[in-house]
């Protein structure tokens, strides 16, 4: 059965004309249409994928978050294929938080946006939509001119009968269309059809990205809003103990101050206002529950944990007996810091009470789960939060908190305004770049330790894989799907994956639970950390045993062609096996390779690096071929891969986040540092051409280039960096 | 009340002066597509133009711009150079979060209004003052050229 149904009915009561369609629910469609009666009145959200107008705009309503990977794009790509619309008449709005009709199809009964999954479970849902749509124009164009549906054409944007030699364009026809029947099946092109898809469709957010005009959280200005900035403990756990907000109430244009479960909030008329007020506080910490551990103790307890068996994540083979009769044994430990997201916006959010429920303007991520924190928050049913999606400046994770700590946090700045002359006002909190760098969320400290047995010819017979962080899912609404007998897929994937042809294989998990810093997913997630400790180490035993790491990789892929795939493809471009250019006097030169699968996709890097006298280095070049399936939008693939170098690459080279005591040492870009412009590589993609269906591309090549940088400058220099970020004096000449 | 001339206009802020001119643009004048970043000069989402100069508005009191000629994102448009800048973006479609790319633009913008062909040493000098969390500096580099090749 066609899933999208004909909801066009709703906007006729609301005055708007056109055809629109939405997700089939026949459990539910009879609630639906009380709540709808329910709320007559207010603001309209259309529950629908497609909205076609009498304007003759194409509205395409995007069920995920835009965060710069091009899920906007992407999405209205896949509705206008199959609707034959004009790509310049088509408009992306984000939809509101519903997780009957937008729910992602990978998650279950669940609205949000991450491990790449937007486009993969968008795939055929989106050209459904678009194709009963267009089976809907056709028959209302075949009822018009009296003749039958099959000689009509669309293409463009207009509806053609060639005999008769009519033409209609899809505004002129959208009221009629809204009659027709959804049709109970609908063909999918063939792939050799598409027009859009495979193609370069431009990107819909550029022009509004580029002249000022795209509406981020930070940008959202209501009659009568008030701007909050909150003071948030120096210590996770740290509790007020004595508030002076005197100074501050003082100031010009300070409304309130309020406390609020995660410190103050000082309420003003505008952000500087706010900010001042903010610094005006006077606050006694009480820090008698508050966590003091630093960075170092932490990794000091996590190395003795490593040397323990932790819980068993896979096993193949008998590593015991393996390692019994080992030739040789290599190993090695690597460490990884917490890291911060650091988008370019830092967190905020705008909250109404309303007499109705919550209004929300956020750059939505996981909207069904903020959506029943907040319901819960208030008292309300979850229908009665309605969240507006805008732009987000960047998440990398961030914006989707399991436990929606910032959504929440100006949420209950509303909930204490309640009964005061500002209940009901819009409140829009905007955290300072510091705030949000310290707030924790973090991607989890991590520690490895990998022992490897290897037979006289140099062969690997065992390996085993310890690991050591805290958990993400642990505690969170994601516990049920992602932690399976204490081993939280998150903290293993990418070690427990590996995909190499070793005949005895053990990874292992210690999770500690005494660590309250908060952790969160961090684009790539587990394979932030897991695809480095395995692809170096990997590296380690080639180099050892004497084995080009190319061949010796593409000999344990066996069984995995997708891998082997992108992995000689790499290589093949890179020219790898033939001499690199000689760098300047006293310059050491070096080439590295990784691969790595993370979400269904399968990505190969090779760097090129060099190396100064003083250790300091630059990467010169990444090559990368990837297999993401079908390729809906290559230029969109190659952007991402091109950030993803980037972003990869900043945390190789800078990315730190440090406990003193339980303090976190930076705050601003001065101290988390981040790539910039001229240390940025040249990077050339290449996409292997593929019928499967698709797979993410957000974040799954931002894992091998840490690894394959590494193996470079181990290849230049001899030296092994075994933690992140690196440090360079190590590289010393 | 503080007296500005903002995109050929003059316009009243009613901020008080230590006010950076970030936040009067923002909050007072509502012309958001600049961008708060980091607050301490430190990421260049806030560059405007003052007197045809980039400046990091985050850093700049608004009382110091006072009878100085300040432009934003929002009339990027109106020159030649600013919209070649944009068509040059936008043919490369060189955004993807977006938040960063007006102080880029105008960055660019100031880059090309004094440099008619820069180098790549020119653009990593005028530009690495400019952080971009999606590392979009390939297409941004690609388009400083593209926007100079269009202006030639």
């Amino acid at each position: 059965m066609n899933p999208i149904q004909n909801v066009s009915r709703r906007h006729f009561l609301q005055g708007v004309a056109g055809l629109t369609l939405g997700i089939a629910l026949p459990a539910v469609s009879q609630q639906a249409g009380a709540a709808e009666a329910a709320v007559a009145g207010t603001p309209f959200e259309p529950n629908a994928f497609v909205r076609i107008g009498t304007d003759n705009i194409v509205t395409v309503l995007s069920k995920h978050l835009e965060m710069g990977q091009g899920t906007y794009t992407g999405l209205a790509t896949l509705v206008a294929e199959e609707l034959d619309a004009a790509w310049a008449q088509v408009r992306v709005e984000g939809a509101p938080a519903d997780a009957r009709r937008y729910n992602n199809l990978a998650f279950g009964p669940m609205q949000g946006t991450g491990g790449s999954t937007a486009m993969a479970n968008s795939w055929e849902q989106m050209r459904q939509a678009g194709a009963s749509a267009r089976a809907m124009l056709v028959a209302a164009a075949a009822r018009r001119w009296n003749v039958p549906a099959t000689e009509i054409t669309v293409r463009e944007g207009v509806v053609s009968h060639a005999a008769s030699a009519r033409t209609v364009r899809f505004g002129e026809l959208a009221e009629a269309a809204a009659a027709e029947a959804v049709p109970a099946l609908v063909t999918l092109k063939d792939p050799r059809d598409f027009r859009l898809i495979g193609r370069h469709a431009p990107r819909k957010d550029s022009v509004a990205k580029t002249d000022g005009t795209a509406q981020f959280t930070q940008d959202v200005h209501l009659p009568g809003m008030l701007v909050a900035q909150v003071v948030h403990p120096p210590r996770f756990g740290s509790r007020v103990k004595a508030l002076d907000a005197t100074a501050a109430r003082a100031l010009k244009g300070v409304v309130d101050v309020v406390q609020i479960p995660g410190g103050v909030a000082v309420l003003a008329r505008d952000t500087w206002t706010a900010s001042k007020g903010r610094d005006a506080l006077v606050i006694e910490w009480d820090d008698s529950a508050a966590y003091r551990e630093s960075s170092d103790q932490i990794l000091a307890r996590y190395r003795a944990l490593a040397a323990t068996p932790g819980k068993t994540a896979r096993k193949d083979g008998d590593v015991e007996a393996a390692f019994q009769g080992a030739a040789r044994v290599v190993e090695a430990s690597y460490d990884f810091p917490y890291l911060a997201h650091a988008a370019m916006e830092p967190m905020n959010c705008v909250v109404q009470r309303t007499a109705t429920g919550l209004e929300v303007w956020n750059g939505e991520q996981s909207h069904t789960v903020d959506q029943a924190k907040l319901a819960a928050l208030f008292g309300l049913a979850p229908e009665q939060v309605n969240i507006h999606t805008l732009y987000a400046g960047g998440s990398f994770g961030r914006r989707a908190s399991t436990d929606s700590d910032y959504v929440r946090e100006a949420a209950s700045i509303v909930k204490a305004l309640e009964g005061s002359a500002h209940a009901q006002v819009p409140v829009k909190l905007v955290w300072t770049r510091e705030d949000d760098m310290r707030a924790g969320y973090y991607r989890p400290l991590f520690h490895h330790r990998l022992e490897a047995a290897l037979d006289k010819n140099g062969r690997i017979q065992a390996w085993r894989h310890r690991l050591v962080g805290q958990s993400i899912a642990a505690g969170s609404a994601f516990e049920p799907f992602l932690v399976k007998d204490g081993v939280d897929h998150l903290s293993v994937e990418g070690a427990s994956s590996l995909p190499y042809a070793i005949p005895n294989l053990q990874v292992e998990l210690h999770t500690p639970t005494d660590i309250p810093v908060p952790v969160l997913w961090w684009r790539s997630v587990g394979s932030t950390h897991t695809a480095y400790a395995t692809e170096t180490f990997l590296d380690r035993l080639a180099v050892s045993a004497g084995q080009d790491p190319v061949a010796l990789r593409l000999q344990l892929l066996d069984k995995h062609p997708r891998h082997a795939a992108v992995l000689r493809l790499a290589a093949e471009k890179a020219g790898w096996g033939k001499p690199l250019a000689k760098g300047k006097p006293g310059e050491r030169r070096g080439r590295g390779v990784a691969v790595h699968e993370s979400f269904q996709s399968f990505v190969a890097q090779v760097a090129e690096v060099t190396v100064k006298k003083d250790g300091s280095l630059r990467v010169d070049r990444v090559v990368t071929a990837v297999d993401c399936g079908f390729a809906i939008n290559p230029d969109i693939i190659r952007a991402q891969v091109e950030g993803s170098v980037g972003f990869a690459l900043t945390a190789a080279f800078y990315g730190e986040i440090t406990l003193k005591e339980g303090v976190v040492e930076q705050g601003n870009f001065g101290e988390y540092g981040m790539l910039r412009i001229n240390e940025m590589p040249r990077i050339e993609v290449h996409i292997v051409p593929s019928a499967a269906k698709p797979t993410g591309i957000g974040e799954p090549a931002v894992p091998p280039v840490a690894p394959a940088v590494a193996n470079a400058l181990a290849a230049a220099t001899g030296k092994w960096a075994t933690r992140l970020p690196f440090v360079t004096r190590q590289f010393k000449a | 009340m503080i007296q500005l001339t903002i995109n050929g206009k003059p316009q009243q802020a009613d901020v008080e002066p230590d006010t950076p001119l970030l936040w009067a643009l923002r909050d007072s004048l509502l012309l958001t597509g600049t961008k708060y970043g980091c607050g301490a000069g430190l990421c260049g989402a806030c560059t405007v133009h003052v007197d045809g100069q980039p400046v990091r508005s985050c850093v700049t009191p608004v009382a110091s711009v006072a009878g100085k000629k300040v432009s934003t994102i929002e009339a990027a448009g109106d020159s030649r150079v600013g919209k070649a800048v944009q068509d040059a973006w936008r043919k490369l479609d060189v955004v993807q979060c977006g938040y960063c790319q007006s102080g880029q633009i105008m960055s660019a913008i100031g880059l090309l209004s004094t440099k008619k062909k820069p180098t790549d040493a020119d653009i990593d000098a005028a530009m690495a003052g400019n952080l971009c969390r999606c590392a979009t500096y390939v297409r941004i580099r690609a388009a400083i050229h593209e926007a100079a090749k269009a202006l030639a």
